[in-house]
């Protein structure tokens, strides 16, 4: 099992603020396929993505990124090959472009005209946005935005947090079917945090169910159908939120 | 001035206490202590200094020198309690414009190597270095943690803490300055600078006293500058460890 994992926890444990967020996670997120991973709000799965990119440290517990320990990476390395976008779509001061831009501007490099527009074409964003103010955009083109600046370093593992949740139907099928295209054309690696069940299940090879901090459980999607564990069923049933 | 004519000043301490009293203000205490607490500090540095000045002893110099670094780093910590080793950082910054000054004062010869030069004009470039201070870090404290987002996102994309953290340095560093500056636009059209006043009632010549006072203001304008840029780029890598991770903020432990 392990030589197919992308990413590998053991025994992780992480708290901040006096709260004990994450709970001896033990899995694996496997390589070149698409792992959702669901579960109550304040379940920890935003910190899990921040240990995955080295934003935070683990308290207690290893991670592995393709089966070297996660702290034998540069840290400037490890986040340009797990790209993470969050769920707040967070935007720096000043026009789309220079949102976009700002993946190269850290390498010290530009993002080229044709780069730039095709990026946005694959986000499906206009570009007539480009020069307008990032604060001035709307909440999904915020997140179309957020997504494609992620994609500008071509990462191998891509950390998607909640992604769709301010997009209508229709581009929600859109941005689902982009990140399909991105992982069947380039073979990256997928984790994908939902709240929707029916997401998580169509979109997913595997799922994770955490709450309350712990991974309650993991395998094929298809356990969201049928999950064993009682709490997980609950949740899974819309019972819990 | 005699002890006696200085005596007749306190009349301009019960004019506060009396009306304090009447309105029922409360602020009789704290009127007392004021001018108590400055008739008492101020009376041991005069004394001081005299001492100092008649002693001409360069260790006495150094030993006041210090004792306003000690001060102003005493003044100025709190408000950087959650950097690490802000003391220490503070420190450095006042003795590199003390060292800087100084240097640039007594070697090109513009103010002559005496304790009537020295002890003041590093008291007063200390002090307002001291106040950049205060007013940096209450700044880049704010900063960081309303722009916390911001240096998350930079970091997570790759960039080091230096870029992360940038535009909150640069405006906190900027922020800190302008007082200083805009300061200095207007002055001596309201208010004459309180050296200057000072010297031109002690009978100097009003220009000589305009041509000691532009030599303040333009050190009070350097080392406002070099206060805020020092004490920046000393203190943004405490916010971050080695694996490039922010230290403060949501990802605080305590
Ligand atoms: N810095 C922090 N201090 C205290 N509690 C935190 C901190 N960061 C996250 N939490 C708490 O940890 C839990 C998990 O958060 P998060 O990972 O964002 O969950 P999710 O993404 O599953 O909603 C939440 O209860 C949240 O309030
Ligand atoms: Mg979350």
């Amino acid at each position: 099992m392990t030589d197919n994992a992308a990413i590998q926890f053991k025994n992780v444990n992480y708290s901040a603020g006096g709260t004990h967020i994450l709970k001896d996670i033990t899995g694996v997120f496997v390589k070149g396929k698409i792992t959702t991973l669901v579960g109550p709000s304040g379940a920890g799965k935003t910190t899990l993505f921040k240990l995955c990119n080295g934003l935070i440290p683990p308290d207690s517990g290893e991670i592995y990124l393709h089966d070297k320990h996660i702290d034998s990476y540069d840290p400037v390395k490890l986040r340009l090959g797990v790209g993470l976008a969050l769920q707040d779509a967070t935007m720096i001061r000043g026009s789309v472009r220079n949102n976009l831009a700002l993946p190269m501007e850290l390498q010290g490099k530009q993002l080229a005209e044709e780069h730039a527009n095709e990026l946005m074409e694959v986000v499906d964003l206009d570009k007539q946005l480009l020069d307008q103010d990032a604060k001035e955009i709307s909440g999904g083109q915020r997140q179309r935005l957020s997504i494609a600046r992620t994609l500008v370093n071509n990462p191998e593992i891509l950390l998607l947090d909640e992604i769709t949740s301010s997009l209508d139907r229709v581009s929600k099928k859109d941005v689902e079917n982009l990140i399909m295209k991105i992982n069947r054309d380039y073979g990256t690696t997928i984790i994908w945090i939902t709240h929707s069940i029916h997401q998580a299940r169509t979109i997913g090879d595997y799922t994770w169910v955490m709450m309350d901090g712990s991974l309650m459980e993991s395998g094929e999607s298809g356990l969201l159908d049928n999950p064993e564990n009682n709490a997980v069923n609950q949740f899974v049933k819309g019972e819990v939120e | 001035m005699s002890y006696l004519t200085l005596s007749f000043a306190l009349i301009f301490v019960i004019i506060p206490l009396v009306l304090s009293k009447t309105l029922h203000l409360g602020l009789e205490k704290d009127t007392l202590v004021a001018a108590i607490r400055s008739i008492v500090q101020l009376l041991i540095v005069g004394y001081l200094l005299q001492y100092v000045f008649d002693a001409e002893n360069i260790l006495y110099i150094l030993l006041m020198v210090l004792l306003i670094i000690g001060a102003a780093t005493q003044n100025a910590r709190k408000k950087g309690a959650a950097i690490k080793g802000i003391t220490w950082k503070l420190v450095i910054t006042f003795i590199t414009i003390e060292v800087l000054t100084q240097g640039i004062l007594l070697g090109l010869s513009i103010t002559p190597a005496t304790p009537q030069y020295i002890i003041p004009i590093s008291g007063m470039i200390v002090g307002n270095s001291m106040v950049l201070s205060i007013l940096f870090l209450n700044r880049f404290t704010s900063e960081v943690e309303t722009h916390e987002n911001e240096t998350e996102l930079i970091l997570s994309l790759g960039g080091t803490p230096k870029q992360a953290i940038h535009r909150q340095l640069t405006d906190s560093i900027k922020a800190s300055i302008i007082p200083t500056i805009e300061s200095q636009k207007t002055i001596g059209l309201v208010q004459l600078p309180g050296m200057m006043s000072g010297q031109i009632i002690a009978g100097a010549d009003p220009v000589q006293a305009v041509q000691f006072q532009l030599l303040i203001l333009f050190l009070v304008m350097t080392s406002a500058i070099i206060t805020s840029i020092m004490l920046g780029y000393l203190s943004y890598p405490t916010l971050f460890n080695q694996r490039m991770q922010m230290l403060v903020g949501k990802n605080n432990k305590v």
